[in-house]
């Protein structure tokens, strides 16, 4: 056995014994292999390495921050109303809801029903407004079928959600919030080609 | 297992040593003679080194002016990728294993490589590799267009290209693996008597150091692809944002394996170099026991530098200054190599052979390639320079000028030794000198052009960048027609010439010039006698 001890220092591990250096290079493969698979097992580990060490520091969290900050504040009960208006007429928009009871910081869904009473194709775009206005500052929509135009085809009926975050740092003399959309139809001929491209990439 | 085959192949090594081996194809397809295998390295490398170089040229035409004028920007990223692929992982590494195999047992005087059946088969996963990459282009889609970083979340939305790129990567790290157990096994086991670690040519300290990043830096390539390759077909989101990864992670893995890379192509051609500067120097190589510990510092440290390939990323600034400091303390082991083979020649006896010429060239643009190396480590610098022509210049200083040039001066210092023939200087100095200017008129002007802040990998420029373009590309041109002399030269030497001694440079020593030229088939089948005094020359 001590013949074939590994000695690196002084050259040919038994040169004049053709066993022992078949012998020593399988411990060299044996050592090199524990290397390889040491590296396949750190790299398999780095996407939790990469997560941990991210939110150790607090990089992988974007609005981990804001979060914190948010947290500090306790949430209280507002009373949410929702409002709906179409300047034309031609569709018939309405809220599933007209009030709701919520807290600050709650993720809230509601949904709009939007009814096109025409028989054309009726494109329109919905714009929000807040009472008091102010209180736009603090509504954080997550989605919202206000981000872009909608198409509607004769006679359709469509329900549209909006999700969103009311802001704990809502001003304490507000207790009641206002959400009210009007939906501004675009007039036919009115949208040019590159318009309508843009907002299929969106 | 591998040591059974080498048991079988000792038990069978009479027969072969009376030259009874396979002729014609089947020789070279079932050979596991190491100088065949090294000659199967060096000449695919340098097929795939024209490959390759053809692909440059295709960018460099489309930057000859302004706007778009042969290609489309998608095949202008196919080209960019498949260039930079090839030249690493199919002409520049494959270019020093080549050496490595053809020299290393004949320096420590082995008769073999350790594991040669092993040896065989990491060369012939080459071609399928080569194969894959180059199919590529001609799938749906075509080739990857993501440059060789491979970066999500293009990558990730790649056609079927990108995924013969992942399996051609995953080809190539295993040859890269097995070749590197192969070599730091003959390097540690196989020595001639007497001949300790730090009694051993330089060549093979590089290539003992170099074996060690490969073997731990490749599996981490194969482990970012294989992720890649799951996010792409099988629901994972490693690096897909959308799914909960993050893209960023992509690079932390890739320049992890990345920048080891670097000094894996540079650290062999610096083993070269230690032994040309000496042989024509006339002079034992200056401080070798600095060079060994400056080897092994700048294999440690290229673990620890990766992310400033990343400081546009959003690091911390904490992050960027490590980095930074990190990334300049390899200036100095760098530094100490440099300063050892200027005193090498300092009052040495020089001639100026061809390998000598391209050694000095290596050191000279290697210089500085690494100076503006150390520009780039700049986080304030490098936030300015990211992504432009500056970046291009550095890097082909580093390994054009840096390894292609090494790998050159190799190239002549042994082909007497492999084939038996002087090569013919006249050539030889004329594809030095035609390689020197035009790679200068090439690339030089790069640094201006990335300064002003002209973006790579865009087949397009605005008008003020028109002049320095034109000249960059007439330089590329006459530097990619200089490189066919190097197959004038090889045919030459090959076919006739002056009869080789076997030792043709009077100042290079060793024990591979103790052994006829050319080398015959079969070498150091008993161990040869090993003068420690003769070492480090």
């Amino acid at each position: 056995m001590v013949s074939q001890q590994l000695n690196f220092s002084t050259g040919l591990a038994g040169k004049e014994n053709g066993r022992s250096t078949v012998a020593s290079n399988r411990r060299v493969v044996g050592l090199l292999l524990t290397v390889i698979v040491g590296s396949l097992l750190f790299v398999s580990a780095q996407p939790r390495l990469y997560k941990a060490f991210c939110d150790w520091v607090g990089l992988y969290d974007i609005d981990r921050a804001e979060r914190v900050a948010a947290s500090a504040i306790p949430a209280r009960p507002v009373v949410l109303e929702f409002d709906a208006n179409s300047h034309e007429g031609g569709l018939l928009f309405r809220p599933e809801i007209k009030t709701l009871q919520a807290s600050t910081g709650d993720i809230i869904n509601v949904t709009y029903r939007v009814e096109n009473t025409r028989n054309t194709t009726v494109i329109g775009q919905a714009v929000p407004s807040y009472g008091p206005q102010h209180a736009g500052e603090y509504v954080r929509k997550l989605d919202c079928f206000c981000f872009k135009q909608q198409t509607f085809a004769p006679y359709e009926v469509r329900e549209m959600p909006v999700v969103f975050v009311l802001n704990r740092d809502l001003p304490s003399d507000v207790n009641t919030v206002t959400l009210s959309y009007t939906f501004f139809e675009i007039p036919a001929g009115s949208v040019d080609k590159p318009a309508v491209s843009m907002e299929g990439r969106t | 297992m591998q040591a059974t085959q080498h048991a079988a192949h000792t038990g069978n090594h009479d027969d072969e040593s009376h030259g009874h081996h396979p002729t014609g194809l089947m020789r070279w397809v079932t050979t596991t003679n190491h100088k065949d295998i090294g000659s199967m390295y060096l000449w695919f490398s340098f097929i795939m080194f024209l490959v390759g170089g053809a692909m440059s040229l295709i960018i460099r035409g489309e930057l000859l002016a302004p706007g778009l004028q042969y290609v489309s920007p998608e095949f202008y990223n196919q080209m960019l990728t498949l260039h930079a692929l090839i030249m690493v992982f199919g002409a520049i590494m494959p270019a020093f294993v080549g050496f490595a195999n053809w020299m290393i047992p004949m320096m420590i005087g082995a008769p073999d490589m350790a594991f040669a059946r092993m040896n065989n088969w990491s060369f012939w996963l080459l071609p399928p590799a080569a194969i894959l990459l180059v199919a590529s282009m001609f799938v749906p889609g075509g080739a990857a267009g993501t440059g060789w970083t491979l970066y999500p979340p293009l990558s990730i939305q790649m056609g079927m290209g990108m995924d013969l790129t992942i399996f051609a990567v995953h080809i190539l790290g295993m040859s890269s693996i097995m070749g590197s157990i192969n070599i730091i096994t003959t390097i540690l086991n196989m020595r001639a008597p007497g001949m300790t670690l730090m009694k051993m040519p330089l060549f093979c300290w590089t290539w003992l150091v170099t074996g060690f990043l490969l073997i731990a830096s490749m599996p981490i390539l194969a482990g970012a692809v294989t992720m890649l390759l799951t996010d792409r077909h099988f629901g994972t989101s490693f690096f897909s944002a959308a799914g909960g990864g993050d893209p960023v992670l992509f690079q932390h893995i890739f320049w992890f394996f990345g920048h080891p890379e670097v000094y894996i192509i540079a650290l062999p051609a610096f083993g070269v170099v230690s032994h040309v500067i000496p042989a024509f120097s006339r002079k034992h190589l200056f401080g070798y026991t600095s060079m060994v510990y400056a080897i092994a510092a700048i294999g440690l440290i290229s673990f620890f530098v990766w992310a400033h390939h990343m400081y546009v990323t959003g690091i911390p600034l904490t992050g960027q200054l490590y980095f930074m400091y990190a990334t300049m303390l390899i200036a100095i082991p760098t530094g100490v190599k440099v300063f050892n083979w200027i005193t090498t020649m300092w009052r040495g006896s020089l001639s100026f052979e061809t390998p000598m010429l391209f050694a000095l060239g290596f050191l000279v643009l290697f210089t500085i390639g690494g100076l503006t190396g150390l520009v780039l480590a700049m986080t304030a610098v490098d936030i300015q320079l990211q992504d432009t022509y500056y970046v291009v210049a550095h890097f082909h200083y580093v390994m054009v000028a840096g390894a292609l040039f090494s790998a050159y001066a190799g190239l002549y210092f042994w082909l007497p030794k492999w084939t038996g023939h002087m090569y013919h200087e006249g050539l030889g100095k004329l594809h030095f000198w035609s390689s020197m200017i035009f790679f200068n008129i090439a690339f030089f002007p790069q640094h201006f052009l990335g300064l002003a802040g002209m973006p790579r990998r865009i087949p397009d420029y605005a008008q003020q960048f028109a002049d320095f373009n034109l000249i960059s590309t007439v330089g590329a041109f006459g530097f990619g027609i200089s490189q066919l002399l190097v197959l004038v030269v090889v045919f030459k030497a090959v076919k006739g010439g002056a009869k080789a001694e076997s030792r043709p440079w009077d100042g290079a020593h060793g024990l591979e010039w103790t052994v006829p030229s050319p080398a015959p088939y079969h070498t150091f089948e008993e161990p040869p006698a090993f003068d420690p005094a003769e070492a480090h020359a």
